[in-house]
């Protein structure tokens, strides 16, 4: 197991180190000037040529990559030129908040579509089936940051239940920092009432970006629980008189959800990429809000530091998923 | 002579597919007496699955009864409702051991999770508590003679090979105290030299408790080995019945007799009786066998009158004046 | 006529294709079927941000100009964007897909490597970061989003290529000395036109919809383009008063991205028989 972990682990380095010199390059190549964004708008040419001097950025391309990798090691991601904090400072504030919302949006995604994909195959091809069909067709169709405007519309504006934008009203002030999370850290306080308003303000952004979850995790639930209904072993144990509904729920449900649980994975890039907009709608301030704030200002380091946060996010998840199958699939943990 | 544990009369099972239905059983007489093994016998495909789904209660959902009785220690079958099927008899009075061992055990339990199913929901005299369950289970794994019982609880199948996970589903089949016993070909997976095993241990287990069996074989070796008595199917009918020594030493019916003749141990395929299996979907009329049988008459076209000799029953036009 | 006969059998693919054929009908004809079509530019300051009535169904925007006339031309935009930039990453990922899957070696290893790093960030990322360095405009919004989707391309035919590769036609064709471009282009791509295609389909949705969210975060289209995306941006801080500015290109969003889904799922199902139970 731990070997596992370690092999994994391991197998990411290069691809993300992949990504980081992708992402270097594409910025040094293309026709912005780092300098004169840094500078700003104006700025003299004898102040951006200075700047450029003490960024390095007139040194060549491969020497100042090997300066940013080694700056990365010691923590370092530098300065964020918005926010005027250490880069590294604003992704530790960004990230609890985004992890906060797309881990609750993927469990909401997970406790509505497993469900309706288990009825839909339960009952397929009845009117039941066909509704859950539509309705996850329609949840992959549907624009995340028009989707988040309509249910600010109606439920914020409209009808008052929710609260329109932000993490915590802004009469509160946010629970002791533990683990970034508002939701953990308003329980680790005893903050009852902090900890509803969280929720409370939640809601909205994690339904939002929950729905193509929904709907993909429906639609391969569905798949899966058709596929394993065909099994011998289902055959056997109605023949042995399981009683049908824990037959489904119990001992169909945990050999389906294997390709379900692999596309949680694959959701994790989609969220994220809801995320970017979604968070803007919401004011909410995580990666996402930080990624668009960065790559609108140009924000050189935030950029880079960004897109490496999201990748090995990206890979975490996916060493999580294949831990996931692992517990799911005794077979597939003696593997590991 | 006592009730006999299992009564099937008249059965006829159509299926209705997208090309029309289909007769998948159109005759079927068979009788279980208490404390026998009675094998049933056919090809592939002559209905022998269907006859197992029928008595379980567990037919496809396209699937329908036409007519016949189902009698199961007096009880009749077709009147139960799904959920009485369900709770009383699958699994309960009725033990079902299934044929490919490697394909019955949910991949994704423990052993233990899995026999205890069998069990949740059934009252079971002196098996109230999770822990006499187990106690149960521990004692049903060593009479099936799996090493190390309590800690096969804890294992996956994968974990087992083929002959020790058949062990497993028979402990399974047992785990609730059954009156009858319902084996679908359990041995056709297994090696020859496990198949033996089983079939001894099948012998044993039904002679100690007292069990009956029902047991679904196109293997006439095995047959003489387990079996009290045999009933001989084809495509949907029953052809002849009666004790294993009787009909293996002189069979009556054409079929059984050419079946014994040019394939002694395997009905697996008729090499050498010219023509094909009818399909159930246009059977022909009356004795299905009579387009391929080398004694056929003219009256072979409407359906033969079941001629009794003491225990063995033929239904042949052969025979029907005798 | 009986593959298309079987294909309409399929309720939901035959809405989607009907969606679709409707969305470029809606297209091509935008000018004629928009009863404003000059509103595309054109403000009218005096009637700003009216409620739907029978002269605008769709009301109108904060600049006065008919929603449901700018709905209808943006849709040439919408499909314009997503035409180009499935055409662009067809165009890349279809050869480089085919190299790495008929040559092997080190070049095949190259190739899916990338791709694998493409595809490990989220689309929508990439895609804003490149539009922004690229000074935001629809162009560099296209060629952004076309960088990001061509490894989709690359992996399908390059797992086509992989499967017809050991078929023994190739072999033969190799026997007679075919080149290897000819056997790649000729031989080898037309068995692997039925996943492109469903590709495709399903990419020129997912395009509208990222296409969209660029327009909406100010990296793709600008003002005063008709875009969706765009739209709904300006309609933020006239809500919740006027509901319809942002409600209705929105709609139009989703109804063009159901199409596209609907028929690419239907196509994938016609194409591949073995999938259609799991939709």
């Amino acid at each position: 197991m731990l070997r596992f972990l370690v092999r994994r682990s391991l197998l990411v380095l290069p691809s993300l180190l992949g990504l980081l010199v992708l992402t270097f390059v594409l910025m040094r190549v293309v026709p912005s000037d780092p300098a004169a964004a840094l500078a700003g708008e104006t700025a003299s040419a004898q102040q951006i040529e200075q700047i450029r001097v003490k960024y390095g950025f007139d040194r060549p391309l491969p020497e100042q990559f090997v300066i940013y990798l080694g700056q990365m090691a010691r923590g370092d991601l530098g300065i964020s030129v918005f926010s005027n904090r250490p880069v590294a400072q604003d992704i530790g504030y960004a990230l609890p908040a985004t992890i906060e919302l797309t881990f609750c949006a993927l469990l909401l995604a997970a406790l509505i579509g497993i469900p309706l994909g288990t009825l839909a195959a339960v009952w397929h091809n009845s009117p039941l089936d066909h509704a859950i069909r539509m309705l996850t067709v329609a949840g992959l169709a549907v624009a995340g940051f028009w989707l988040a405007i309509m249910l600010q519309l109606l439920f914020a504006m409209d009808l008052g239940w929710l609260p329109l934008r932000g993490r915590l009203a802004s009469t509160l002030t946010a629970p002791p920092d533990i683990s970034g999370l508002f939701l953990v850290d308003s329980l680790l306080a005893g903050r009852f009432d902090l900890f509803g308003n969280a929720l409370s303000h939640l809601a909205m952004p994690a339904f939002t970006l929950a729905v193509p979850g929904i709907a993909t995790i429906a639609r391969f639930t569905r798949a899966g629980v058709l596929e394993t209904m065909q099994k011998d072993f289902v055959a056997y144990e109605t023949a042995v008189g399981y009683a049908p509904a824990r037959l489904v729920a119990i001992y169909v449900l945990r050999n389906s959800v294997v390709a379900a649980v692999t596309q949680i994975g694959l959701l994790f890039g989609a969220l994220i990429s809801s995320a970017v907009a979604v968070e803007r709608i919401y004011d909410w301030p995580g990666i996402g809000s930080y990624a668009v704030t960065a790559i609108l200002n140009l924000d050189y380091n935030a950029i880079l530091a960004v897109t490496l946060t999201v990748g090995i996010i990206y890979a975490v998840v996916n060493i999580l998923v294949d831990l996931a199958h692992g517990l799911i699939d005794p077979r597939v943990a003696e593997q590991m | 002579m006592s009730q006999p544990i299992l009564t099937v009369e008249g059965l006829r099972v159509s299926i209705r597919g997208d090309e029309g239905a289909a007769q998948v059983l159109d005759a079927i007489d068979l009788t279980i007496p208490r404390g026998r093994i009675v094998g049933v016998v056919g090809e592939s495909g002559c209905g022998k699955s269907t006859l197992i789904r029928a008595v379980l209660g567990i037919l496809p959902a396209n699937a329908a009864i036409e007519r016949g009785t189902l009698s199961f220690e007096g009880r009749d079958l077709r009147a139960l409702s799904g959920a009485e099927l369900s709770r009383d008899i699958r699994g309960s009075a009725i033990g079902f051991i299934p044929q490919d061992p490697f394909l019955a055990l949910n991949p994704v339990f423990k052993i233990g999770t899995q026999l205890l199913e069998i069990m949740r929901g059934r009252t079971l005299a002196g098996l109230e508590s999770e822990s006499d369950k187990r106690t149960h289970l521990i004692g049903l794994l060593r009479a099936v003679q799996i090493p190390d019982p309590a800690d096969a609880l804890e294992r996956y199948p994968h974990q087992f090979s083929g002959g020790q996970r058949q062990r497993l589903l028979i402990a399974g089949a047992l785990a609730c105290r059954p009156r009858l016993l319902v084996a679908d070909e359990p041995t056709t997976a297994l090696d020859v030299t496990t198949q033996m095993q089983i079939l001894d241990l099948l012998k044993r287990l039904v002679a100690e408790r007292a069990l009956s069996m029902l047991f679904v074989t196109h293997d006439f070796g095995v047959v003489a080995q387990l079996c009290d008595e045999i009933s001989v199917i084809y495509a949907g009918q029953t052809v002849e019945s009666g004790p294993t020594a009787a009909i293996l030493d002189r069979p009556h019916h054409p079929y059984t007799r050419l079946l014994i003749g040019c394939h002694p141990d395997r009905a697996e395929d008729l090499v050498g009786i010219p023509g094909a299996v009818p399909s159930p979907r246009d059977p022909p009329p009356g004795c299905r066998f009579h387009p391929r049988c080398p004694e056929r008459r003219a009256e072979c076209t409407r359906l033969p009158p079941t001629a009794a000799d003491g225990a063995r029953r033929v239904a042949c036009w052969l025979h029907a004046a005798s | 006529m009986l593959a298309l006969r079987k294909f309409l059998r399929d309720t939901p693919a035959t809405i989607g294709l009907g969606i679709v054929l409707a969305c470029i009908l809606v297209a091509a004809l935008g000018p004629c079927l928009a009863p404003y079509p000059d509103d595309a530019f054109e403000s009218h300051i005096l009637q700003r941000l009216k409620p739907p009535s029978a002269e605008f169904p769709f009301g109108t925007d904060n600049l006065g100009r008919d929603v449901f006339s700018r709905v209808i031309l943006g849709t040439r935009y919408a499909l314009g964007v997503a035409l180009m930039v499935v055409s662009i990453a067809m165009a890349l990922g279809v050869p480089l897909g085919l190299i790495a899957g008929y040559r092997g070696g080190w070049l095949s290893e190259a190739i899916m490597r990338v791709t694998d790093i493409v595809l490990a960030v989220p689309q929508l990322i990439l895609a804003v970061v490149l539009a922004q360095l690229l000074k935001p405009s629809l162009e560099s919004a296209m060629l952004a989003l076309a960088a990001t989707y061509w490894p989709f391309f690359c992996r399908t035919v390059y797992a086509e290529t992989r499967r017809v590769r050991s078929a023994l036609f190739v072999d033969a064709l190799e026997g007679i000395g075919a080149s290897p471009w000819r056997i790649m282009f000729l031989h080898i791509l037309p068995n692997a036109a039925s996943p492109i295609i469903v590709r495709a389909t399903i990419g020129m949705g997912f395009t509208i919809l990222t296409a969209a969210v660029l327009g909406f975060l100010g990296m793709g289209a600008t003002p005063p383009l008709p875009d969706w995306g765009l739209a709904i941006a300006e309609s933020r801080q006239y809500l919740p008063e006027s509901w319809w500015f942002a409600t209705f290109p929105g709609l139009a969003i989703f109804l063009a991205v159901l199409g596209f889904n609907l028929l690419g799922d239907g196509l994938r199902d016609f194409v591949d028989p073995r999938l259609r139970r799991s939709r």
